[in-house]
Formats: structure tokens, C-alpha cells, sequence
């Protein structure tokens, strides 16, 4: 793949093209790129994807270069969940209640076939068809399972992602209590 | 042979005993138990291994096949039982014969609805416990269950049936976890679970008391799944069981598929395959080093088993196409020819290897404090291994000889020559230490078959859609993990009646409660991380 075709979802820096409050704007970046620099993942991981999850952790790969390597046992600590794998109906409300857990701002990523539709496994009786239909997913990573660069690309278009974002008075401000 | 079924008829007259390699007994479900204590104790039989136990939707009536092994004389058998109805569908247990029912018995209700007399817990395996139906009959309809996002109820207590001195059934419970009692939950969400498994613990200080399984976080109703696909469709999904056994579990499978076609595979594609498996099983090995060593607070075996592991990766993905996952074996070969820098490949990494083997009994096997976390920790006598049916690398830390390769030579497995590694303590270190021997047992396989892959076709020609002749086949191989077996039952069609997988997995985690019982609970990782199980194996 050409490095040009990389740069695709260019409509992402233009969110920001309306301008913004200088000061405010100016704050939003600095505070954006300490975070998009230090997004700590979840260890999670059901199945195959976690493994080649792990290979992202370990020294080839090395996500330590992007500042993902503080992989965090516990939700309370971590920015992002990486949905590493299949996602079955028992596990469902278990990984809902995790992503309930996270502090704000917190982000998804469905990685692998599984995790966005139910992939291979899409006419079982027992697997949830995306996880998408019980989480906001922001960045899917195809694949089954995807190569460790794919992950890195789609963690990379994960901080392009923060890095428009609004900070403060918009993803600071403490999340909504969902109406049960 | 015919001895064995003059003694099978001395016990059941009634029973229908078929000749063959592996004779099938058909016996009513009255019977059964009788003749099960017979297997287990006569002299005769000595039938100490089950080795896998199949629920069956027979159209008519549920029923059960149970295929037994002796370790002593060496013979096979299957058992064939059918409840009376499909109402109420009972069978007696054998949990307190072989251990390894308890928790296959608890299957089968869940997929089935069988339920087990006298089993202590019939409460479900893998599906929550407000599932409806059993999804493995033929007529269970999936529209019944969605996904449902409350929490799923943990129960403490456990149906049992009971049968009393009149011969009725009763309904009763079984206390699992008393009010009393301290119990601490472990996962699903647990990094040293090695994926989604659950524990429940009871503690007594840091005593373990008992632990209690919850499995089915990654059920993924594969089995189901084979029963609409075509035999060549179903072989993408043996991959994704066990992940780290990719290559012999994929074997599994197409070997039984070629053994019930009569197909011949060609000698290059043997050669290829036991190559592949042999790689596999020392990637496997790797990352369980490095996997358990982390576990057990040594993260930089971490950083060094994952840098060799992706060497074998390397050769994998040049011929494969995959690093993970690689869909390489097919029905009577293997995909594509190997790759032409594959041989040189392989004799690097053969030489590479056991400089770091050195490097890694260093910093991890001579290391006071991991000798004393892992020496005498957990361990699991011989009879138990056999009872539990615990194969590989852990059930011949245990001093039982259940090597496949050994015992039911398959590939190219008998041309080579290397040793069967037994250790006799059975504990954690044991199971460490057999399998990083197992790596160099691997590598010198591959020493002896890489340079002399026979020239040919990788494989032979086979219709896209295959039909197999009616009956029932089962084959199994050896896996990084222990003895993979594929039960295939078909009705001559294109797609299997029923195929059932026997994972090596779920035998691992229902031993955890038997090792772990009366170590601190610091020891439960350790012991879980030396057997080494992979959960999308154990669910299936």
C-alpha cells in the first residue's frame, strides 16, 4: 500500500475548519496532543485478535513508539477498550458494563472481523452481531485477524480522532447518565 | 477383538456389539451403568480414559457416544446410549467413574437437555442460566434468545437428580457455595486467565477451598455452526479454536474427512504438514513461556519469547499467508507449495533456537524465586491426569505416556525419531519444564524432516463439495495443548450431521479445582498459566 493512500478520512480535519477560539483552540491542541499521545488501552482480549494484540505489545512492534504500552488491568484506568475478538452473548453485558466503567473521555475499537459483525461466526446462535450494536464504536480495524499494522494504523487514525476533538466543555464534561 | 465383545456380551447380553477397529456397543440406557462399572474395573477392560463424549440429536431420540480408551491394554472403544424420549431425556452419570464427565456431562445438558442421575451439579456449562432451549438439538430455534445486556445470575446452588433406594427420581439441590463462605470472583476480565474465564473462589484466609468454573464467555456454537456448512467450509473454523494450535487442529480435522473419503494424501503434503504442526507446537510453546513467565512477574521473557516466536511467524506467513490463522491445510494436502526460501528458513531458526533455549533457562528456570513458586505446586498424580483426561505437555508432566505420535502414529510421525517426554512430578515446575523440552524434541523432528521433503504433488485434486458415506468417524492428533480429536457423524451429505470437537482444553480447566484446593490463592496463576489453556478452546 502507497503511503499516499493512507491518508484517507480527510473530512476528519476539517471538523475543525470552522475555526475555533484562539486561546480555547490553542489549550484544546496542547491538552490533545498529550492525549492522543498517552491513550492507555485495556487488557482485553477473548480470543484469536488478542494474541496478535499481544505481538503489537511486544518488541517488533513495539506500541510503546506511540504511547499505547500502558496496558491497564483495571477500566478505572484506561482511555480506550480494544474489542480483541468475539463477542458472545454472555460476554455481552459483561463488556458493556466495562465500557460503563471507563472514565470519560473513553474510545472503541472493534478489531477484527468479530468484533465489527460477528465475522465468520456471523450465523451462531451465541455471537453478537457487532459490537457496535452494544457500544459506540469509533475506529474498526478488519481482519481476522488483523495484522499488527493494521491495529497500529487504526490506533493512529484513533489519535487523529482525539486530536479534533474539542476538549474542554465538550468530551471534559462528565457523561450523561444513560436513561435505563 | 472378539474377546473384548464376548465380555461385553458376558455383562449386557442384550447390547448390539458392531466388529471394526473400534467396536460399537449399542446399549439401552438401563443397562448402561452397568456396563460403564464393568469398562472401568474388570480386569479384562481396564478402560481408564474417556476420551471424548459426544452428545448426539439422533432425529428420534437424544443419546450419548462415549469413546473410551484403556492406557493399560490399549484397546479402543465406543459406547452408544439413547434416552427412551426426548421429553424427558435421563441418563445415569458417570462422573464418579471418570472424572473428565463431570464437566462433559454439564455439556451436554446444555446443548442437548440430557440430564445426568446422581451427577452433583446439573447446572448449565457454557450458556447463561436464563438461556432458552438447547441449541444443539435439531429443533431448537435460535429466534428464542437475543442478546440480552442485564447481567447474568450467579447461582450458588445446583439442580441435582437423584435417584433414591426405590428407584424414583428426585429433584434436589446441591449447595455449591454456602452463606458462610468467603468467595472472591476472578474474571472473566482477568489478564492472567489468559483470556475470558471465570473463577469463583472460596477462600478460607488465603486458603483455597474450592473453585468453582464458569465457562462459556467465548462459546461460540462452532459446532453448531459446522452442522449447515460444507466439509471444506468447516475447516476455516477449526483455526479459530485453539489459535495457537491452528495447523494440527486443522489436521484433525481434514484427516478425518480424508479417512472417511478413503483419500490417499500425497507424501510431500505429510512431509509439509508435520513440518507445520511441529512449528506450530514450538510457537505454542514460546508463547506460553513467555505468557507464563509474565504471570509469574518476569516481563522481560515476555519481550524475548515473543522476538523468536515471530521468527517461526515469519516462515509461516511467507508460505502460509497468515501469521496467526493460516487456512493452510485442505482436504487431501496442503494449499499452496511451500515457499522456496522455506527450507533455508527453517534450518536458521533450527540453529537459532537452542542458543536462546540456553539464554531462557537462565533468566527463568534457574531463578530462585520462580523454582519456588512452581516446585511442588499443584500436583496432579498420574491416575488423576488419566480420570481428568489431561493430555499433553501437562499429563505427561504427570508420567503419563499419552503422546499421539507416539501412541496412534499419523503424517510422517513414524519415519522420525524422538522421545516422548515423561516427568514424574507432576507439579507446576514439571509442566514447565516438559514443555520447554518438548520445543527441542520439536526441533529435532524438523532437523530430520526438513532437508528430505520428497518431491511431488502438495496435493490432490478434490471436488469443492464432498459427500461422506453414512456412519460415524473419529480421529484425533496431537496438539500443542494435548489430544485434539474430531468426531465426525454423517448421513451422506454434504454437510456433517453432527461434528464434535474434543478440545484439550476443557479437561485442563476442570482439573484447576483438584490442583488448586489447598495451595494460597498467589498459586491458582500459577498453576493456571502452567496448564496452559486456551479459552476459545474450551467453549468452542
Amino acid at each position: 500500500m502507497k503511503y499516499e493512500d493512507f491518508k484517507d478520512n480527510e473530512y476528519l480535519e476539517q471538523l475543525r475548519a470552522s475555526g475555533t477560539n484562539v486561546i480555547v483552540g490553542r489549550l484544546d491542541d496542547l491538552i490533545n496532543w498529550g492525549r492522543s499521545n498517552s491513550v492507555w488501552p485495556l487488557t482485553f482480549a477473548t480470543s484469536c485478535c488478542g494474541i496478535e494484540f499481544m505481538a503489537v505489545g511486544a518488541a517488533r512492534y513495539d506500541f510503546a513508539r506511540f504511547g499505547f504500552e500502558v496496558t491497564r488491568a483495571s477500566p478505572r484506568q484506561a482511555d480506550v477498550i480494544i474489542v480483541a475478538g468475539t463477542i458472545v452473548h454472555k460476554m455481552a453485558p459483561v463488556l458493556r458494563r466495562l465500557y460503563d466503567q471507563m472514565a470519560e473521555p473513553k474510545y472503541v475499537i472493534a478489531m477484527g472481523g468479530c468484533a465489527i459483525s460477528g465475522g465468520p461466526f456471523r450465523n451462531s446462535y451465541h455471537v453478537v452481531q457487532g459490537v457496535n450494536t452494544i457500544l459506540p464504536v469509533d475506529v474498526y480495524v478488519p481482519g481476522c485477524p488483523p495484522r499488527p499494522e493494521a491495529l497500529l494504523y487504526g490506533m493512529m487514525q484513533l489519535q487523529r480522532k482525539i486530536k479534533v476533538q474539542k476538549f474542554l466543555g465538550e468530551v471534559n464534561r462528565k457523561e450523561k447518565k444513560a436513561d435505563k | 477383538m472378539s474377546s473384548l465383545k464376548e465380555h461385553i456380551l458376558k455383562i449386557v447380553p442384550e447390547a448390539e456389539v458392531s466388529e471394526g477397529e473400534v467396536p460399537v456397543v449399542n446399549v439401552s440406557p438401563g443397562a448402561f451403568r452397568t456396563l460403564a462399572i464393568h469398562l472401568r474395573e474388570d480386569a479384562g477392560l481396564q478402560f481408564d480414559y474417556l476420551v471424548c463424549m459426544t452428545g448426539m440429536d439422533f432425529g428420534e431420540n437424544l443419546g450419548v457416544y462415549y469413546r473410551f480408551r484403556s492406557t493399560v491394554l490399549r484397546q479402543e472403544l465406543t459406547v452408544r446410549v439413547e434416552t427412551v424420549n426426548r421429553e424427558q431425556p435421563e441418563l445415569m452419570t458417570v462422573a464418579d467413574l471418570w472424572a473428565t464427565a463431570e464437566l462433559n456431562e454439564r455439556e451436554v445438558f446444555d446443548f442437548f437437555g440430557i440430564r445426568f442421575i446422581n451427577h452433583p451439579d446439573m447446572r448449565r456449562l457454557f450458556l447463561r442460566n436464563d438461556w432458552v432451549g438447547h441449541p444443539l438439538r435439531k429443533d431448537y430455534d435460535p429466534a428464542l434468545n437475543d442478546v440480552r445486556l442485564h447481567s447474568d445470575e450467579t447461582l450458588d446452588t445446583a439442580p441435582v437428580l437423584e435417584v433414591t433406594e426405590e428407584g424414583v427420581v428426585e429433584e434436589k439441590e446441591n449447595v455449591v457455595f454456602g452463606d458462610s463462605e468467603y468467595v472472591v470472583n476472578i474474571g472473566p476480565q482477568h489478564p492472567a486467565t489468559h483470556g475470558v474465564l471465570r473463577f469463583r473462589v472460596s477462600l478460607e484466609g488465603e486458603m483455597v477451598k474450592k473453585v468453582d468454573v464458569n465457562c462459556g464467555y467465548i462459546h461460540r456454537g462452532i459446532e453448531k455452526m459446522c452442522e449447515s456448512m460444507t466439509y471444506p467450509q468447516t475447516l476455516a473454523l477449526t483455526d479459530r479454536l485453539d489459535y495457537l494450535s491452528a495447523h494440527q487442529n486443522r489436521h484433525a480435522l481434514c484427516r478425518c474427512i480424508e479417512q472417511a473419503m478413503g483419500l490417499e494424501v500425497p507424501e510431500r503434503a505429510q512431509y509439509i504438514r508435520t513440518i507445520m504442526d511441529e512449528l506450530t507446537r514450538v510457537a505454542s510453546h514460546l508463547l506460553f513461556w513467555s505468557t507464563f513467565c509474565m504471570d509469574l512477574g518476569a516481563l522481560t521473557a515476555f519481550f524475548y519469547g515473543f522476538r523468536d516466536r515471530e521468527k517461526i511467524l515469519n516462515l509461516l506467513e511467507e508460505t502460509c499467508g497468515g501469521r496467526l490463522i493460516m487456512n493452510y491445510n485442505v482436504i487431501g494436502g496442503v494449499m499452496a507449495d511451500i515457499h522456496p526460501r522455506f527450507v533455508e528458513g527453517v534450518k536458521e531458526f533450527i540453529r537459532y533456537l537452542p542458543g536462546a533455549m540456553k539464554e531462557y533457562h537462565e533468566i527463568f528456570t534457574g531463578n530462585v524465586i520462580a523454582r519456588q513458586r512452581m516446585r511442588g505446586i499443584g500436583v496432579l498424580s498420574r491416575d488423576k491426569a488419566v480420570s481428568f483426561g489431561v493430555t499433553g505437555p501437562s499429563g505427561r508432566a504427570s508420567g503419563w505416556a499419552c503422546d499421539v505420535r507416539k501412541l496412534k502414529p499419523y503424517a510422517v510421525y513414524d519415519k522420525v525419531a524422538f522421545d516422548e517426554v515423561l516427568r514424574e512430578d507432576g507439579d507446576v515446575f514439571g509442566r514447565y519444564m516438559v514443555r520447554l523440552d518438548e520445543i527441542t524434541q520439536s526441533l529435532r523432528i524438523l532437523e530430520q524432516l526438513i532437508d528430505n521433503i520428497p518431491a511431488g504433488p502438495y496435493s490432490v485434486k478434490t471436488k469443492p463439495v464432498v459427500k461422506l458415506p453414512e456412519g460415524s468417524y473419529f480421529t484425533s492428533v496431537e496438539a500443542s495443548r494435548g489430544e485434539f480429536g474430531v468426531l465426525i457423524e454423517s448421513r451422506g451429505e454434504k454437510n456433517p450431521y453432527r461434528l464434535k470437537f474434543r478440545s484439550p482444553g476443557l479437561p485442563l480447566v476442570s482439573v484447576v479445582d483438584t490442583l488448586a484446593t489447598g495451595n494460597k490463592i498467589a498459586d491458582l496463576i500459577a498453576i493456571g498459566g502452567s496448564l496452559d489453556y486456551v479459552v476459545p478452546d474450551i467453549d468452542r
